[in-house]
Protein backbone atom coordinates (compact mmCIF):
# COMPACT_ATOMS: atom_id res chain seq x y z
CA UNK A 1 0.00 0.00 0.00
CA UNK A 2 2.80 2.02 1.29
CA UNK A 3 4.66 1.45 -2.32
CA UNK A 4 1.49 2.24 -4.45
CA UNK A 5 0.72 5.55 -2.50
CA UNK A 6 3.66 7.12 -3.24
CA UNK A 7 4.00 6.17 -6.70
CA UNK A 8 0.43 8.01 -7.26
CA UNK A 9 1.54 10.51 -5.31
CA UNK A 10 4.44 11.31 -7.59
CA UNK A 11 2.47 10.92 -10.60
CA UNK A 12 -0.41 13.07 -9.81
CA UNK A 13 -0.24 16.00 -6.99
CA UNK A 14 -3.79 17.32 -7.69
CA UNK A 15 -6.04 17.44 -4.88
CA UNK A 16 -8.11 14.45 -7.10
CA UNK A 17 -5.36 12.11 -6.01
CA UNK A 18 -5.26 12.91 -2.57
CA UNK A 19 -8.95 12.21 -2.72
CA UNK A 20 -7.91 9.01 -3.98
CA UNK A 21 -6.32 8.51 -1.62
CA UNK A 22 -8.08 8.98 1.19
CA UNK A 23 -10.81 7.51 0.33
CA UNK A 24 -9.58 3.73 -0.23
CA UNK A 25 -7.98 4.59 3.35
CA UNK A 26 -11.57 5.12 5.08
CA UNK A 27 -13.10 2.29 2.80
CA UNK A 28 -10.59 -0.13 3.91
CA UNK A 29 -12.13 0.46 7.43
CA UNK A 30 -15.80 1.24 6.22
CA UNK A 31 -15.91 -2.18 4.63
CA UNK A 32 -14.81 -4.28 7.13
CA UNK A 33 -16.50 -2.55 10.01
CA UNK A 34 -12.79 -2.10 11.83
CA UNK A 35 -11.94 1.26 12.65
CA UNK A 36 -8.52 2.37 12.37
CA UNK A 37 -7.81 2.19 16.01
CA UNK A 38 -9.33 -1.08 16.29
CA UNK A 39 -6.96 -1.98 13.64
CA UNK A 40 -4.10 -0.66 15.81
CA UNK A 41 -5.24 -2.55 18.84
CA UNK A 42 -5.39 -5.47 16.82
CA UNK A 43 -1.61 -5.29 15.48
CA UNK A 44 -0.14 -4.20 18.79
CA UNK A 45 -1.92 -7.90 20.52
CA UNK A 46 -0.57 -9.79 17.57
CA UNK A 47 2.93 -8.23 18.10
CA UNK A 48 2.67 -9.08 21.42
CA UNK A 49 2.12 -12.63 20.86
CA UNK A 50 4.84 -13.02 18.29
CA UNK A 51 7.34 -10.87 20.79
CA UNK A 52 7.20 -13.49 23.33
CA UNK A 53 8.68 -16.65 20.84
CA UNK A 54 10.71 -14.26 18.65
CA UNK A 55 13.28 -11.05 19.31
CA UNK A 56 11.27 -8.88 17.06
CA UNK A 57 12.65 -6.31 15.25
CA UNK A 58 9.93 -3.48 16.10
CA UNK A 59 10.79 -0.30 13.72
CA UNK A 60 10.97 -2.84 10.69
CA UNK A 61 7.31 -4.52 11.48
CA UNK A 62 4.95 -4.05 8.30
CA UNK A 63 1.39 -5.00 9.03
CA UNK A 64 -1.03 -3.85 5.90
CA UNK A 65 -4.60 -4.26 4.83
CA UNK A 66 -5.15 -5.28 1.28
CA UNK A 67 -8.36 -5.50 -0.85
CA UNK A 68 -8.74 -6.73 -4.11
CA UNK A 69 -12.44 -5.85 -3.93
CA UNK A 70 -15.38 -5.09 -1.45
CA UNK A 71 -15.42 -9.08 -0.33
CA UNK A 72 -11.71 -9.76 -0.16
CA UNK A 73 -9.25 -8.66 2.43
CA UNK A 74 -6.17 -9.58 3.26
CA UNK A 75 -4.34 -9.19 6.52
CA UNK A 76 -0.64 -8.69 5.43
CA UNK A 77 2.02 -8.90 7.74
CA UNK A 78 5.92 -8.33 7.28
CA UNK A 79 7.68 -9.42 10.81
CA UNK A 80 11.51 -8.95 11.00
CA UNK A 81 13.36 -10.88 13.95
CA UNK A 82 16.84 -11.38 14.78
CA UNK A 83 16.11 -14.29 17.14
CA UNK A 84 14.03 -16.53 19.51
CA UNK A 85 13.25 -15.44 23.23
CA UNK A 86 14.53 -17.78 25.95
CA UNK A 87 11.94 -21.09 25.93
CA UNK A 88 10.09 -20.51 29.43
CA UNK A 89 9.57 -16.57 27.81
CA UNK A 90 7.17 -18.73 24.89
CA UNK A 91 5.95 -21.27 27.50
CA UNK A 92 4.35 -19.06 29.53
CA UNK A 93 0.75 -18.03 28.18
CA UNK A 94 -0.19 -16.02 31.19
CA UNK A 95 2.97 -13.39 30.25
CA UNK A 96 1.81 -9.71 29.86
CA UNK A 97 2.27 -8.67 26.20
CA UNK A 98 5.93 -7.69 25.39
CA UNK A 99 9.00 -9.26 26.72
CA UNK A 100 11.19 -6.99 29.32
CA UNK A 101 14.04 -7.96 26.04
CA UNK A 102 11.99 -5.95 23.47
CA UNK A 103 10.27 -3.58 25.31
CA UNK A 104 13.74 -2.22 26.33
CA UNK A 105 14.79 -2.13 22.42
CA UNK A 106 11.23 -0.06 21.73
CA UNK B 1 -35.20 -12.05 -3.07
CA UNK B 2 -36.02 -15.80 -3.16
CA UNK B 3 -39.09 -14.09 -5.40
CA UNK B 4 -37.17 -12.61 -8.32
CA UNK B 5 -37.16 -15.70 -10.17
CA UNK B 6 -41.45 -15.97 -10.27
CA UNK B 7 -42.18 -12.39 -10.83
CA UNK B 8 -39.52 -11.35 -13.38
CA UNK B 9 -42.30 -11.70 -16.23
CA UNK B 10 -42.66 -8.56 -18.12
CA UNK B 11 -41.27 -5.22 -17.47
CA UNK B 12 -37.27 -4.93 -15.79
CA UNK B 13 -37.50 -3.01 -12.75
CA UNK B 14 -34.34 -0.06 -12.03
CA UNK B 15 -33.79 1.08 -8.94
CA UNK B 16 -32.06 4.48 -8.74
CA UNK B 17 -30.14 4.70 -6.11
CA UNK B 18 -26.88 6.48 -4.11
CA UNK B 19 -26.64 6.33 -0.29
CA UNK B 20 -25.74 10.47 -0.11
CA UNK B 21 -28.67 13.31 -0.80
CA UNK B 22 -28.74 15.57 -3.76
CA UNK B 23 -26.73 13.93 -6.58
CA UNK B 24 -28.61 13.43 -8.76
CA UNK B 25 -31.33 10.40 -8.60
CA UNK B 26 -34.38 12.08 -9.72
CA UNK B 27 -32.90 14.00 -12.04
CA UNK B 28 -30.90 10.90 -13.63
CA UNK B 29 -34.56 9.22 -12.99
CA UNK B 30 -36.29 11.47 -15.18
CA UNK B 31 -34.14 11.53 -17.91
CA UNK B 32 -33.45 7.62 -18.03
CA UNK B 33 -37.43 7.44 -18.02
CA UNK B 34 -37.69 9.98 -21.10
CA UNK B 35 -34.96 8.27 -22.86
CA UNK B 36 -36.60 5.05 -22.79
CA UNK B 37 -39.73 6.50 -23.86
CA UNK B 38 -38.46 8.40 -26.67
CA UNK B 39 -36.63 4.86 -27.20
CA UNK B 40 -40.32 3.47 -27.98
CA UNK B 41 -40.56 1.70 -25.03
CA UNK B 42 -43.44 1.52 -22.00
CA UNK B 43 -42.50 3.02 -19.02
CA UNK B 44 -43.55 3.55 -15.53
CA UNK B 45 -40.88 6.16 -13.38
CA UNK B 46 -42.03 5.90 -9.86
CA UNK B 47 -40.94 8.35 -7.04
CA UNK B 48 -40.50 6.32 -4.20
CA UNK B 49 -39.02 9.03 -2.17
CA UNK B 50 -42.43 9.48 0.31
CA UNK B 51 -42.68 13.18 1.62
CA UNK B 52 -39.93 14.38 -0.40
CA UNK B 53 -41.96 14.27 -3.74
CA UNK B 54 -40.06 15.31 -6.38
CA UNK B 55 -39.91 13.62 -9.57
CA UNK B 56 -43.53 14.73 -10.79
CA UNK B 57 -41.88 18.67 -10.81
CA UNK B 58 -39.04 17.49 -12.42
CA UNK B 59 -41.12 15.70 -15.36
CA UNK B 60 -43.36 18.93 -15.44
CA UNK B 61 -46.00 16.93 -14.30
CA UNK B 62 -47.08 18.58 -10.77
CA UNK B 63 -50.58 20.02 -11.46
CA UNK B 64 -51.98 16.87 -12.71
CA UNK B 65 -51.37 15.12 -9.84
CA UNK B 66 -54.87 13.38 -8.34
CA UNK B 67 -53.85 9.82 -6.54
CA UNK B 68 -50.19 8.54 -4.99
CA UNK B 69 -48.52 5.83 -4.28
CA UNK B 70 -49.42 5.98 -0.39
CA UNK B 71 -53.42 5.85 -1.68
CA UNK B 72 -52.84 3.21 -4.07
CA UNK B 73 -51.07 1.24 -1.14
CA UNK B 74 -53.96 1.95 1.35
CA UNK B 75 -56.35 1.12 -1.09
CA UNK B 76 -58.07 4.47 -1.94
CA UNK B 77 -56.97 4.38 -6.17
CA UNK B 78 -56.77 1.82 -8.46
CA UNK B 79 -53.37 1.76 -9.60
CA UNK B 80 -54.52 3.21 -13.01
CA UNK B 81 -55.96 6.44 -11.56
CA UNK B 82 -52.50 7.35 -10.10
CA UNK B 83 -50.33 6.53 -13.16
CA UNK B 84 -49.68 10.23 -14.73
CA UNK B 85 -49.44 10.47 -18.43
CA UNK B 86 -46.41 12.56 -19.90
CA UNK B 87 -47.21 14.98 -21.66
CA UNK B 88 -45.36 14.31 -25.00
CA UNK B 89 -45.70 10.90 -24.17
CA UNK B 90 -48.04 8.53 -24.35
CA UNK B 91 -46.17 5.21 -22.92
CA UNK B 92 -44.82 7.20 -20.12
CA UNK B 93 -46.62 7.50 -16.73
CA UNK B 94 -45.25 8.62 -13.43
CA UNK B 95 -46.58 7.39 -10.04
CA UNK B 96 -45.44 10.12 -7.46
CA UNK B 97 -45.24 9.94 -4.10
CA UNK B 98 -47.25 11.42 -1.23
CA UNK B 99 -46.14 14.56 -0.19
CA UNK B 100 -47.63 14.47 3.07
CA UNK B 101 -46.83 10.99 4.92
CA UNK B 102 -43.58 9.45 6.25
CA UNK B 103 -41.80 6.45 4.54
CA UNK B 104 -43.26 4.14 6.73
CA UNK B 105 -46.71 4.53 5.05
CA UNK B 106 -45.31 1.90 2.39
CA UNK B 107 -43.28 -1.37 2.75
CA UNK B 108 -40.92 -3.24 0.32
CA UNK B 109 -43.83 -5.66 -0.08
CA UNK B 110 -45.59 -3.20 -1.11
CA UNK B 111 -43.60 -1.97 -3.75
CA UNK B 112 -43.23 -5.53 -4.85
CA UNK B 113 -46.75 -5.72 -5.05
CA UNK B 114 -47.23 -2.63 -6.87
CA UNK B 115 -44.56 -3.58 -9.56
CA UNK B 116 -45.80 -6.70 -10.20
CA UNK B 117 -49.34 -5.22 -11.26
CA UNK B 118 -47.55 -3.02 -13.37
CA UNK B 119 -44.99 -5.60 -14.71
CA UNK B 120 -47.51 -6.73 -17.37
CA UNK B 121 -48.10 -2.90 -18.75
CA UNK B 122 -44.95 -1.64 -19.71
CA UNK B 123 -41.38 -2.39 -20.22
CA UNK B 124 -39.35 -0.47 -17.92
CA UNK B 125 -40.42 0.71 -14.31
CA UNK B 126 -37.82 3.04 -12.28
CA UNK B 127 -38.20 3.54 -9.43
CA UNK B 128 -36.40 6.91 -7.79
CA UNK B 129 -35.04 5.93 -4.18
CA UNK B 130 -34.57 8.40 -1.79
CA UNK B 131 -30.94 9.23 -0.05
CA UNK B 132 -29.98 7.10 2.47
CA UNK B 133 -29.82 3.66 3.93
CA UNK B 134 -33.48 3.28 5.93
CA UNK B 135 -36.90 2.04 5.23
CA UNK B 136 -37.17 4.47 1.83
CA UNK B 137 -34.16 2.60 0.47
CA UNK B 138 -35.05 -0.56 1.55
CA UNK B 139 -38.92 0.21 -0.41
CA UNK B 140 -37.12 1.18 -3.50
CA UNK B 141 -34.15 -2.02 -3.19
CA UNK B 142 -36.47 -4.95 -2.82
CA UNK B 143 -39.25 -5.29 -6.34
CA UNK B 144 -35.36 -3.89 -8.12
CA UNK B 145 -34.05 -6.40 -10.73
CA UNK B 146 -31.51 -3.83 -11.47
CA UNK B 147 -29.92 -1.34 -9.53
CA UNK B 148 -28.22 1.86 -10.83
CA UNK B 149 -26.10 3.79 -8.20
CA UNK B 150 -25.47 7.44 -9.64
CA UNK B 151 -22.78 9.09 -7.19
CA UNK B 152 -20.55 12.86 -7.86
CA UNK B 153 -17.31 12.50 -8.66
CA UNK B 154 -16.52 13.38 -4.21
CA UNK B 155 -15.39 12.08 -1.59
CA UNK B 156 -18.57 11.70 0.41
CA UNK B 157 -20.72 10.65 -2.59
CA UNK B 158 -18.46 7.80 -3.37
CA UNK B 159 -18.08 7.38 0.17
CA UNK B 160 -21.59 6.72 0.62
CA UNK B 161 -21.66 5.01 -2.86
CA UNK B 162 -19.72 2.32 -1.35
CA UNK B 163 -21.96 1.77 1.44
CA UNK B 164 -25.01 1.47 -0.14
CA UNK B 165 -22.98 -0.41 -3.10
CA UNK B 166 -22.57 -3.19 -0.07
CA UNK B 167 -26.17 -3.14 1.05
CA UNK B 168 -27.04 -4.39 -2.16
CA UNK B 169 -25.27 -6.78 -2.22
CA UNK B 170 -25.96 -8.21 0.67
CA UNK B 171 -29.82 -8.15 -0.20
CA UNK B 172 -28.60 -10.06 -3.13
CA UNK B 173 -29.85 -7.54 -5.92
CA UNK B 174 -25.89 -6.55 -6.53
CA UNK B 175 -23.85 -5.80 -8.11
CA UNK B 176 -25.46 -2.61 -9.74
CA UNK B 177 -24.48 -0.46 -12.10
CA UNK B 178 -23.05 2.88 -11.66
CA UNK B 179 -24.11 6.66 -12.79
CA UNK B 180 -21.18 9.06 -12.42
CA UNK B 181 -23.15 12.14 -12.78
CA UNK B 182 -21.71 16.00 -12.53
CA UNK B 183 -18.04 15.35 -13.40
CA UNK B 184 -16.18 18.42 -14.76
CA UNK B 185 -13.87 17.51 -17.31
CA UNK B 186 -12.14 20.86 -16.64
CA UNK B 187 -11.31 20.04 -13.40
CA UNK B 188 -10.69 15.95 -13.81
CA UNK B 189 -8.00 17.50 -16.34
CA UNK B 190 -6.04 19.57 -13.87
CA UNK B 191 -6.27 16.53 -11.31
CA UNK B 192 -8.33 18.63 -9.17
CA UNK B 193 -11.25 15.98 -9.30
CA UNK B 194 -11.36 12.20 -9.40
CA UNK B 195 -11.91 11.48 -12.44
CA UNK B 196 -14.23 8.05 -13.57
CA UNK B 197 -11.37 5.78 -14.14
CA UNK B 198 -10.82 6.67 -10.07
CA UNK B 199 -14.33 6.12 -9.45
CA UNK B 200 -14.58 2.85 -10.80
CA UNK B 201 -10.78 1.92 -9.45
CA UNK B 202 -11.99 2.40 -6.16
CA UNK B 203 -15.52 1.11 -6.20
CA UNK B 204 -15.14 -1.82 -8.80
CA UNK B 205 -18.56 -1.37 -10.22
CA UNK B 206 -18.95 -1.45 -13.78
CA UNK B 207 -20.12 2.26 -14.87
CA UNK B 208 -23.16 2.39 -17.36
CA UNK B 209 -23.02 6.35 -17.75
CA UNK B 210 -21.20 9.27 -17.10
CA UNK B 211 -22.86 12.58 -16.74
CA UNK B 212 -21.18 15.85 -17.16
CA UNK B 213 -21.81 19.17 -15.13
CA UNK B 214 -24.43 20.62 -17.00
CA UNK B 215 -25.73 24.15 -16.39
CA UNK B 216 -28.21 23.06 -18.67
CA UNK B 217 -29.80 20.64 -16.51
CA UNK B 218 -30.65 24.08 -13.56
CA UNK B 219 -33.09 25.59 -16.80
CA UNK B 220 -34.09 21.76 -17.37
CA UNK B 221 -35.68 21.45 -13.65
CA UNK B 222 -36.83 25.64 -13.86
CA UNK B 223 -38.89 24.52 -16.62
CA UNK B 224 -40.35 21.11 -15.99
CA UNK B 225 -38.63 19.79 -19.21
CA UNK B 226 -35.79 16.92 -18.18
CA UNK B 227 -32.68 17.53 -20.06
CA UNK B 228 -32.31 15.12 -22.66
CA UNK B 229 -35.10 16.94 -24.40
CA UNK B 230 -32.63 19.28 -25.37
CA UNK B 231 -30.56 18.63 -28.58
CA UNK B 232 -28.22 20.68 -27.21
CA UNK B 233 -27.37 19.61 -23.65
CA UNK B 234 -24.13 16.74 -23.04
CA UNK B 235 -25.80 15.60 -19.97
CA UNK B 236 -28.95 15.30 -21.57
CA UNK B 237 -27.18 13.04 -24.78
CA UNK B 238 -24.88 11.12 -21.83
CA UNK B 239 -28.39 9.88 -20.25
CA UNK B 240 -30.03 9.30 -23.56
CA UNK B 241 -26.83 7.43 -23.91
CA UNK B 242 -27.22 5.10 -21.16
CA UNK B 243 -31.03 4.71 -21.76
CA UNK B 244 -29.80 2.85 -25.12
CA UNK B 245 -27.22 0.97 -23.00
CA UNK B 246 -30.37 -0.34 -20.98
CA UNK B 247 -31.91 -1.62 -24.12
CA UNK B 248 -29.07 -3.60 -24.99
CA UNK B 249 -27.09 -1.58 -27.36
CA UNK B 250 -23.57 -1.16 -27.79
CA UNK B 251 -23.01 2.50 -27.46
CA UNK B 252 -19.29 4.34 -27.12
CA UNK B 253 -18.55 6.23 -23.98
CA UNK B 254 -18.49 9.78 -24.51
CA UNK B 255 -15.24 11.35 -25.32
CA UNK B 256 -15.66 13.75 -22.38
CA UNK B 257 -11.77 14.80 -22.69
CA UNK B 258 -11.52 13.75 -19.25
CA UNK B 259 -7.71 12.35 -19.26
CA UNK B 260 -9.08 8.80 -19.84
CA UNK B 261 -6.23 5.93 -18.61
CA UNK B 262 -4.12 4.18 -20.92
CA UNK B 263 -5.80 1.35 -20.20
CA UNK B 264 -8.94 2.45 -21.18
CA UNK B 265 -7.88 4.03 -24.25
CA UNK B 266 -6.30 0.76 -25.05
CA UNK B 267 -9.83 -0.95 -24.67
CA UNK B 268 -11.77 1.35 -26.24
CA UNK B 269 -9.72 0.70 -29.38
CA UNK B 270 -11.96 -2.69 -29.21
CA UNK B 271 -15.04 -1.20 -27.80
CA UNK B 272 -15.42 1.24 -31.20
CA UNK B 273 -14.82 -1.37 -33.15
N1 LIG C 1 -25.29 16.81 -14.44
C1 LIG C 1 -25.70 17.86 -13.71
N2 LIG C 1 -25.25 19.10 -13.96
C2 LIG C 1 -25.66 20.15 -13.21
N3 LIG C 1 -26.51 20.05 -12.18
C3 LIG C 1 -27.00 18.86 -11.86
C4 LIG C 1 -26.63 17.69 -12.60
N4 LIG C 1 -27.28 16.63 -12.06
C5 LIG C 1 -28.02 17.10 -11.04
N5 LIG C 1 -27.87 18.44 -10.90
C6 LIG C 1 -28.51 19.30 -9.89
O1 LIG C 1 -28.25 18.75 -8.62
C7 LIG C 1 -29.32 18.94 -7.74
C8 LIG C 1 -29.75 17.64 -7.12
O2 LIG C 1 -30.27 16.78 -8.11
P1 LIG C 1 -31.41 15.72 -7.79
O3 LIG C 1 -32.57 16.35 -7.15
O4 LIG C 1 -31.63 14.94 -9.03
O5 LIG C 1 -30.66 14.82 -6.73
P2 LIG C 1 -31.25 13.65 -5.83
O6 LIG C 1 -30.18 12.65 -5.69
O7 LIG C 1 -32.55 13.18 -6.37
O8 LIG C 1 -31.51 14.40 -4.45
P3 LIG C 1 -32.29 13.84 -3.16
O9 LIG C 1 -31.33 12.91 -2.48
O10 LIG C 1 -32.59 15.05 -2.37
O11 LIG C 1 -33.51 13.13 -3.65
C9 LIG C 1 -30.42 19.60 -8.57
O12 LIG C 1 -30.40 20.98 -8.32
C10 LIG C 1 -30.01 19.32 -10.01
O13 LIG C 1 -30.44 20.32 -10.88
MG1 LIG D 1 -34.46 12.99 -5.39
Amino acid sequence: MGIIKSLFGRRNRGSGATAKDRLRFVLQHDRIHLPPERMEAMKREILAVIARYLVVDQDRVEIDLEQRDRRQSKLIAEVPFTGQQPANNAADAQLPAMSADTADKA
Amino acid sequence: MGSEEKSRVGAQVITVSSGKGGVGKTTATANLGISLASLGKRVVVIDADIGLRNLDIIMGLENRIVYDLVDVVEGRSKLRQAMIKHKRFDDLFLIPAAQTRDKMSVSPEDMVQVTDDLRQECDYILIDSPAGIERGFRNALEPADEVLIVTNPEVSAVRDADRIIGLIEAAEKGPGKLIINRLKTDLVRKGEMLSSDDVYDILGLDIIGIIPEDELVLSASNSGVPVTLNMNSQAGLAFNNIARRIIGEDVPFMNLHGNPSLLRRFLRLFDGR
